[in-house]
């Protein structure tokens, strides 16, 4: 397989260099919680060592069994954008508890409330 | 027997004041609770001047949440026995004696009240009779119990069961054959009783437009992981 051209690979760098920095500048200005940034961080990561090192990315290729290495790169795309979304999922239904219980502790105490002003 | 009656109402303003009412000409002596979730309309207004105990959500939860608040009230304040009834009429207040019974004579740890075994008006047709024919099935397979009625929402629970029924996995949305099939594999003794239920007299149904589709969907995937599950923390005289 043909290697990335010197042009390719700085523009491959560059762009996923530019998303994981996108993502630590969330994380810094606290926009991002770090519990819910290991997975973008993660990622970014993941695109910057495949833009530097891209043999790594056609032995990827290989052991999948994949015809190209954009097969390889849209199979990843997937699984993350798939993973994320579970992901969400997953912390969404465990607000809704919480949610859930609050509402009915809430609901508990001010009948209690008023049950001692009466 | 400290008994609570547990009355959840959604937007039943029209109908809650007379289910309180033959609630107390049945059982003149127990708490009556309404859990109001979150109604846009004076169901909580109309519970409090009849003079029954309200708590209300501050927004729509779904009939399992609601009743399960009545339920945690029920642990805090160390009721033997909660009886639950709907509040939209369809429920006969006259039969909770006999659901009471059982508990008060320890002949189960559940009452289900059955709208099948008795001689009520309410005879579902076509597509619902076939879903409730379906869950039936299933809880006789998972259970080896034959329910005549899985998805009656009339029913009384002891201490023990309503402690059970107030942790995590109790469902927030529909809770019928999934529900039972958790308390008899958790070890709970259920017993069905014949009660009267009645068609609804006006208002909406929780079983309107495309939500059957969904409460089919829910219940087959609860009910067939109910098994998979391992087991809630709280069990049987624990």
């Amino acid at each position: 397989m043909p290697e990335l051209t010197l042009h390719q690979t700085v523009f491959a760098l560059v762009t996923s260099l530019l998303a994981l920095f996108f993502v630590l500048e969330l994380v810094r200005r606290r926009r991002l919680r770090e519990e819910y940034s290991w997975l973008w961080l993660l990622t970014a990561g993941a695109m910057v060592v495949l833009a530097v090192w891209y043999r790594l990315l056609v032995a990827i290729t290989h052991v999948v069994g994949a015809v190209t290495p954009l097969n390889t790169l849209l199979l990843c795309a997937v699984l993350f954008l798939f993973t994320i979304a579970v992901h969400y999922s997953v912390i969404i239904s465990r607000l809704t508890t919480q949610v859930k219980n609050l509402a009915q502790e809430l609901a508990l105490l001010s009948a209690q409330m008023e049950e001692r002003r009466d | 027997m400290k008994t609570l009656v547990l009355i959840p109402a959604f937007n039943e303003a029209a109908r809650v004041g007379r289910v309180v009412a033959g609630v107390r000409a049945a059982v003149p002596d127990v708490t009556i609770l309404v859990v109001d979730d979150g109604s846009s309309d004076e169901t909580a207004d109309i519970a409090r001047a009849a003079g029954v105990r309200v708590v209300r959500l501050p927004f729509n939860l779904g009939a399992g949440v609601a009743a399960q608040t009545g339920y945690k009230l029920a642990i805090r304040e160390s009721f033997d026995c909660v009886v639950q009834l709907d509040a939209d009429g369809q429920h006969e207040p006259a039969d909770i004696p006999l659901l009471l019974n059982v508990i008060a004579w320890g002949e189960a740890d559940v009452a289900i009240g059955s709208r099948f075994l008795g001689g009520g008006a309410y005879r579902p047709g076509g597509l619902r009779r076939a879903g409730m024919e379906l869950f039936r099935w299933l809880a006789w397979l998972l259970t080896g119990v034959r329910f005549s009625d899985v998805t009656s929402g009339f029913r009384a629970f002891s201490g023990d069961v309503v402690r059970f029924v107030a942790t995590e996995w109790y469902p927030t949305d529909y809770a019928d054959a999934d529900v039972l099939i958790t308390l008899r594999r958790a070890g709970f003794r259920l017993r069905e009783v014949p009660v009267r239920m009645y068609p609804r007299a006006g208002g909406r149904s929780m079983h309107g437009g495309l939500r059957p589709i969904y409460y089919v969907f829910k219940m087959l995937l609860s009910v067939g992981l109910a098994p998979l599950r391992r087991e809630p923390a709280v069990r049987k005289g624990a």
